[in-house]
Parts: C-alpha cells; structure tokens; sequence
C-alpha cells in the first residue's frame, strides 16, 4: 500500500546504448559514500551473446533496483531494511546485526557486509537528493547515460525517458518490481 | 506543539502500516527513526584544478573536509569535464593517498637498477644532481643531456633545459604513440592535430573509428560527444579485431585481420569512387591528387580486399556506403595511438584521405577548426644568455625520417649508445614518464641505460624507471601543486588553472620548485625570476588583464564562441604549400616515399603464435595507475584476451583445453615469457591475436600493489618496427604463444 502522501518513487533509468561500461560511476561511489575496500554499492555487467562474429553485447551499470516489492526489507529480523522516503531501499546500520538474511534474499547481489558489522547498500544518495542533487554517479556519468528521478512525476526527465524508450528490468521474474530501469 | 487525540491517532495509524511492511515494530510511535546518513564527504572546501591522472587535462573540483581530500569531481565550469569525470579523474584520491608514494629525494648506493637508495635531504640531492649534470656539461657539452617529459609539470624542465642548452626534450607520446597522425595529417593537411583532437564528434552522424577504441579510451570529452552522437542516432562503423565496447554499438563491425587496415581503407575509397558517393564538388574545390587515387584504388575492389582483410565484400561495400551516405559529417576518427606496424603513417594517410573523400575537414560532424585562448608569457629577462648548441641528436647519422614533427624519445635512447648519433648523450633527466614501459625492447633500453653518467628521475610514485636512476626526486600529486595554466586549442577556447588543493605530504615538492632550485644550483637562476607558480601565472594573466581571484574561484574561463567550421562561416582551408588537401602527397615521392597508401602484407608470426595487440581499459592510464587502489578494486590486473574456439584447439593444451580464468605464461617469439595472467575466453576476439590492456607486469618493488601483477606487453613487445617516414615504433609486430602457469616449458 502506497503511503497517503505518495508523492514520490525514485527509480533510475540506465542508457545502455550509451554506457561504456568506464567504472566512474563505481568510483565516484566509492568516494561520495565512504566505501570501505572491496565493498561496492554499484557495479558493470558485460552481457555478450552469440559466436564471433555475430555478437551483440549490453553493458549495464547495475545497483539496487530499489524495488517496489522488497524482499529484503521483508526478509529483516530487526527492521534495519527498511523503505524510506521515495521509495529508496536503505539499511539503518545502528539496527543492522549482519545476520545476512536481506543478503540471501535479494535476487541482485545488490548488497555486501561492511567491515564495520552492518550490511551495506546503493541508497540513491538519498542525502544528495535531499538536497537537490542527483545521486553521484549520475553526476559524473561522461556518458549522461543515467537519469535519476521521480517515477511518479510525468514531466520528470526518467519517466519521460520510460514512456519514450523501450526498456528492461533485471529478473522481472523475481517479481520485485525493479525501479531502476535499463534503456535498450 | 501539543499532542490532540487526532493527532495521536494519526501517528499511531502510520506507525502501524510501517510495521506491516517492515515486519518488526521497533519504530512504534516513531521513537527511533532510521536517519538518513550522511557520508560528509562534500568538502567545508572546493578547490577547483584541472586533472592529471592522463593527459586530456579534465577540470575537478576537489572537495576537501578537515584537511583530506574526500572526492573529486567534474568541474562544470571546465568544457573538457562539463561537470563530469571519468573513473581515474574520480580516482585520483587512490593516487594522492597511495601509501608507495616517493616520499624523500633518494640517491642511488648500489649498482645502478639494482634499486637500492639512501633517503637524502633536498640539500643534497639538488646538489649532487647539479654537479653530476655539470660534469656532464664540462665533458660533453649541454646537448648531452636528455629530457623525457610526460605530464603538466614537464613545463617547468622544459624551460630548465632552455636555460641549460640541450635542445633534446623528447615525450613517448609522439614516436610511441600519435606521431604517425601528425605526420600523416601534416603532409595532407598542413597541419597536425595534437590534443585534444579538433574533431566534432557530437555533431557527426557517422563515426568511423579505426584504431580507437573510444569507450575503453577514456578521453572524457570524446566519450561524452560519443555519447551525445549515439543518443542523437548517428551509426558507428568500427574497425577492430576484438569485439570492442565501441563495436558493441556500432551498426557495422569489421573485425579485420590485424595489419591489414590499409587494404580496407583501399577498398573502402574504391567504393565511394566508384559508386561515385565521395564529394565531387568538395574534391575538386579543396583537394589536388583525385585522378592519382581514382587510379590507385581502381582495382583495390572489396573483393580484392576480401582474402586480405578477412572482411567480406558486402560488408565492406555496406560499410563505405553509410560512410559515403552521411557526408559531409561523416567521421574518421584518427585514432591516438598509432604505433603498430610501422607503416603507419601510410595508414593515417589512408585515413586523412578518406576524411576528405566526403568532404569532412572544416565540415559540421567532421574535423573542426580550434583555438587557443589568448594568453601572455611571462616576462623573462631580456639579457638572458641563450646557449647556441648543436643541433638535436634523435636522429641517426646520417639523418633519417624525414617527416619527424617532434623530438623522438626513441631516438634519444639511442643516442645514448655510443657512436649512433651526431654526439652521444651522457644524461637524462625523465620526468613523470615511466620510460621502462613506455619505450618497446626493454632489454635493450636497460643496456642502453648503462652508458649513462648519470639519470635524475622526478616522480610520485617509485616508477620502474626511478630504480634505473642516480638521483630520485619526489614530486607532489596534482592536488599538492600549483602548475602552469592548460590552455590547449579547442573549439570552445579556454584557460584553466592548477592549484595547491592540500600541502604536499611528506618531503615532497612541486615540479616548478625543483626545477627552479636545480637552475640556481647550476648558475641559471635568472632564467627562473618568479617567486613561484602562483605569481607566474598571476604574471601570465594580469598581462592579458585576466583576473587570477577569477579563475582561481572558478577554475576555467572559457572564452568567446569561434566559428569552427563552414556551416559556421569559416571557409575550408587546408595549411599545406598549395593550400589544397593532398590526396595524392608529391612530398612523400619527392623523398622516395609512396605517395598513395599502398597496402604491403606484414610478417605473419610463427605458427601456433597470435599476435600480440594491445590496448586499454577505461580505469586505467597505462602502467600509472595500476598501483592506484581505489581503481584497481573494479580493475586489478590485465588479462589475455583468446578467442574460445582457438583456445579449443591451442598447441600444449590438447589434453585439457584451456578455460576462461585459468592462468597462462605468454611467451613471445625472442622467448621472452610473462607473469602469469589471467586468460580471458572469449567470442569477442579474432582467432589469429591475443590481447592485453598495457602498463601491468610492473618489475618496481616498491609499488606494492602493482609489482608482479598481471602481464607486461612491453616486456613481450621485444621487437618494433620503425617508421621510415617519421620515426615511431610499431610495435604490434611481436607474436606470442601460450603455455599453462606451472607447467614449465
């Protein structure tokens, strides 16, 4: 049930043809967020089908698909999952015991054990958004191939995108509802 | 506020429907809400810089927060960044944090590359430098000394070597990298294309790219125009033996038999002259040579190309008619490193010619006219003794490549091998450039090395070359100096600035001082009258009426609009003698050269060996940032790239077929073998050749991270083949073969 105030959804839409796959948005990840080494909140999928020479390949800079129907957050003893304003995924790392059990449920591998105890996720940058900023890798995309904003909002830049272009999800069987979106 | 029974019930209403999703009450009533964190990585300052992990030159705004710099990212006030960085921009605290870096100036205690070194005081290394380069001069005069320069900071040695008398300052980055296209594009054009290239890619609605692989080359403002061009519909055509990301993308893939580039671009030229889908009013306006070429190509048919290229006819007919379609913005990239087989100024040729065949250069969506924003220089004293030497030694006695632009660093080691040139040098100062990598044949770059008096290496990191070194000097990051002002010629002109964003850590110290300390060591302190970097270029600007507060708040100043090309009102023109662009090149044959690209077959390698090709990957710049942590988490060592039905059928691993990830020894055709290296099997790559991303394989201990990691092309690239044209060092002529790691051969 959609909360009463309902305004906002954040979701994602990622530009697979012109994503390169060049890692900034892992990188500057990594930096904005503090991350710890070896812990990734974002990462590239390579996809490459048929025999040489007839090949076609996606590249997808993939993260939480922040979805709509959350195992995760279902699956968490504590209630550090937790769905948080706009629909972002977040863990509150006060409440997390690193029990894993979000880990074993989220289709995506989307999540990692910090060094400090807790589980770790993409969180949108909600602290950037909240400021009116987009999340960082957005900001530092050469490629401009991500567009973060309100599903819920017709005139925002990613749903005009949605209704524009053809596009997938990761899994749809898996029946989370993803909100990040991959432009084919 | 007070708490009405409505209000109560509103609260506990909300609670209750959280509850039901997140499975666990704890935030009844809302007691212990799940803040949202902030990581404070925003900086309490922003200083704005221009970048230096590669060499385009990107403006950053780094943040930094109680003295540490948290992150750094785009400056959108920059035209080369527009607010935007690749991963090793974003990455560049992985490089002002390594813990390896050189952290006090070094001299060298045992046998020289044996790597042993006492950490001195600057006292005493400065000193010892300017009395070993004295020797130097007293024996062999000034031209003895050599610089190799890579990077911002060369400025500062450049101007040293001015001051000294040595006219022999060569960069990697011609002979071993792009020099191939200048000369190419000099003797068609008039004019080289330097960096960043003049090209319009967002604007083009084809992009052909041979010999880019644009996408794993991370030249930021290329990638975004690419970017920008495949958003707004334009179709690729890419010409690589490995299924690149660029070829990912493209409408037309060409995986052409390696070497044999020269062929296609034949017959590519054979259809639009045939087909008649060149420009004519363009030919026959702007160029000289057309009836030559029609002639040349004339029976260069794709069918003719076919057995040569392994590229089927109707592919390549298919293939030159989108480029053909799209003129005028119709494309060739000309690509950056282009070094392979040593001919390749013929190559590029093929490539120049064939930009103009539909009409590209001076066009929208082709190669575009830039500018350099209008700066002064600093006022120098005008009684300065100007030391008038002899004349540069890379060239060989008796003289060769005619064509040269720029200072060989090929040609300066060896010079450094007694009896080779004019004169031999006897001292090399190298800065920022790893020339044990950069340079092919590394066995005999270490034997040239030991006919130097003495080498003075200036570094961040303890780079292989700075283990060959008498003196070691440790440089500050970009991020710990000011530097001269980035002002290259580009469409949008522009002036950015460099700036101390933290105090350099450790003992190390920016290239301006160390240059201007070294000059008063040696007698030329008039030669350097700043006080500093700052007040340089404060000079440079106050001249032009620039502010410095301006820039320095602001990080770039971009300059008014130009007229870039003729739907912009500036005419075609061309630089060369006759004004006209030439297809057919009357220089080359007057010095015995071809004057039309002829394709001549390559020496194919032993059998059972593939031959080795080489390239990059987006987080990386070659071997300088294979220590750099932060990039090396989602990138941490090559791999060798194999193709999966070859790799069924590889000679030793009949037994048990080589699998992806299993490791492999790569053994050239001098015997030369690798690190093990990760195999990567693969359908996107030809059968014929394997592939590695260069700069791994790293032999300096002292970079922790990167010593003995992944495989060294360079190590593997024993042979070269030089271009008699210009001077580069092709050196995709090595072949190797492949054995399983620990099963000794």
């Amino acid at each position: 049930m959609a909360p009463k105030s309902a305004a906002k959804r954040y979701g994602m839409a990622v530009d697979t043809r012109r994503c390169v796959g060049c890692n900034a948005c892992v990188i500057s990840c990594k930096t904005e967020n503090r991350l710890p080494e070896g812990g990734f909140r974002d990462w590239i999928v390579q996809e490459t089908w048929g025999t040489f020479p007839d090949l076609t390949m996606q590249i997808r800079s993939e993260r939480c698909n922040h979805c709509s129907d959350t195992p995760c957050v279902a699956a968490c003893p504590t209630g550090a999952s937790h769905v948080a304003e706009g629909g972002v995924v977040m863990v509150n790392a006060a409440k997390c015991t690193g029990c894993k059990a979000c880990m074993a449920s989220c289709p995506y591998g989307a999540r990692y054990v910090h060094p400090d105890g807790h589980v770790d996720k993409c969180t949108f940058c909600l602290h950037r958004v909240q400021k009116g900023q987009d999340p960082a890798c957005v900001e530092t995309c050469p490629t401009r191939a991500l567009t973060f904003g309100d599903l819920a909002d017709p005139g925002a830049r990613v749903a005009q995108l949605l209704r524009a272009r053809r596009h997938e999800v990761v899994k749809p069987e898996a029946g989370t509802e993803p909100n990040v979106f991959f432009l084919v | 506020m007070a708490v009405t029974r409505r209000r109560f019930i509103q609260i506990g209403g909300a609670a209750a429907g959280a509850a039901a999703v997140t499975g666990l009450g704890t935030r009844w009533w809302g007691l212990d809400g799940d803040p949202v964190p902030d990581p404070a990585t925003a900086g309490d300052r922003v200083v704005p810089s221009y970048c230096e992990l590669c060499f385009w030159g990107c403006g950053v705004l780094a943040h930094v927060r109680d003295g540490v710099v948290t992150k750094i990212t785009g400056n959108p006030a920059h035209p080369l960044s527009n607010g935007q960085l690749c991963p090793r921009g974003a990455g560049a605290t992985g490089l002002l944090y390594d813990p390896d870096r050189l952290k006090r100036p070094l001299l060298r205690r045992e046998k020289r590359g044996d790597d042993v070194f006492e950490e001195v005081s600057w006292d005493a290394a400065l000193n010892e430098t300017a009395k070993r380069l004295e020797e130097v001069a007293e024996r062999h005069g000034p031209e003895a000394v050599a610089l190799f320069t890579h990077g911002s900071g060369g400025v500062w040695f450049k101007h040293f070597m001015k001051a000294w008398g040595s006219p022999n300052i060569g960069a990697p980055s011609y002979a071993q990298c792009r020099g191939p296209r200048e000369a190419a594009f000099t003797v068609t054009y008039g004019t080289p294309l330097g960096s960043p290239e003049p090209l319009d890619i967002a604007n083009a609605r084809c992009i052909t790219l041979i010999g880019s692989h644009l996408g794993e080359n991370m030249h930021n403002t290329q990638v975004q125009e690419l970017a920008e061009a495949i958003g707004k519909g334009a179709g690729l055509v890419v010409v690589d033996p490995r299924f690149s990301v660029a070829a990912s993308k493209a409408r037309y893939w060409l995986p052409v038999k390696p070497g044999t580039d020269i062929a296609l671009l034949l017959a590519w030229m054979n259809v639009l002259v045939e087909e008649k889908l060149y420009d004519a009013d363009y030919v026959a306006r702007y160029t000289t040579g057309f009836e030559q070429l029609a002639k040349h190509v004339a029976d260069k048919t794709p069918e003719w190309a076919w057995p040569i290229t392994g590229v089927k006819p109707e592919l390549i007919r298919a293939s030159a008619r989108f480029i053909g379609g799209a003129r005028p913005a119709s494309l060739v990239h000309p690509g950056r490193h282009t070094v392979w087989y040593g001919d390749d100024t013929q190559r590029e040729r093929a490539m120049a010619i064939l930009a103009a065949l539909v009409g590209s250069w001076g066009r929208r969506g082709g190669y575009i006219a830039q500018e350099k924003f209008e700066l002064a220089g600093y006022p120098l004293p005008a009684d300065l003794p100007h030391h008038k030497g002899r004349e540069k030694a890379d060239l060989p006695k008796g003289g060769a490549y005619p064509l040269a632009t720029e200072v060989l660093a090929s040609g300066l080691c060896d010079a450094t091998k007694p009896g080779h040139s004019l004169y031999d040098l006897k001292a090399w100062i190298v800065y920022g450039c790893n020339l044990m990598q950069a340079m092919p044949a590394r066995r005999q770059l270490v034997e040239t090395l030991q006919h130097l008096d003495f080498m003075m290496a200036v570094d961040v990191l303890p780079s292989e070359i700075c283990g060959w070194a008498d003196v070691v000097l440790p440089e500050a990051t970009y991020l710990e100096r000011d530097d001269d002002l980035s002002a290259p010629a580009y469409k949008r002109p522009f002036v950015a600035i460099r700036q101390e964003v933290v105090p350099p850590m450790y003992d190390s110290k920016p290239g301006w001082w160390i240059a201007k300390e070294l000059a008063s060591r040696t007698g030329l302190g008039a030669w350097f009258p700043w006080k500093d970097a700052k007040e340089y270029v404060r000079a440079r600007l106050e001249k032009k009426g620039l502010s410095y507060a301006e820039l320095a708040a602001k990080g770039a100043l971009v300059g008014p609009p130009i007229a870039t090309c003729e739907e912009e009102g500036l005419p075609v023109s061309a630089s060369t003698a006759d004004g006209k662009i030439q297809l057919f090149a009357k220089e080359l044959q007057d010095l015995g050269f071809d004057p039309l690209p002829v394709y001549v077959p390559q020496e194919e390698g032993p059998p059972g060996s593939f031959r080795l090709l080489t390239g990059r990957s987006p987080l990386h710049t070659f071997g300088r940032t294979t220590n750099n942590r932060l990039l090396a988490e989602p990138y941490p060592e090559n791999e060798v790239w194999v193709n999966a039905d070859a790799a069924r059928s590889l000679p030793g691993f009949e037994v048990r077929p080589l699998a992806d990830g299993e490791r492999v020894v790569l053994v050239n055709q001098d015997g030369i073998r690798s690190n093990p290296v990760r195999a990567k099997v693969t359908q996107r790559i030809r059968g014929d050749c394997v592939y590695l991303v260069h700069g791994w394989g790293q032999t300096a201990k002292k970079l922790r991270y990167a010593h003995g990691r992944g495989a060294s092309d360079s190590d593997l690239t024993s042979r070269y083949k030089v271009d008699p044209i210009m001077g580069g060092t092709g050196m995709s002529v090595n072949f190797v073969r492949l054995e399983r790691a620990g099963e000794a051969a």
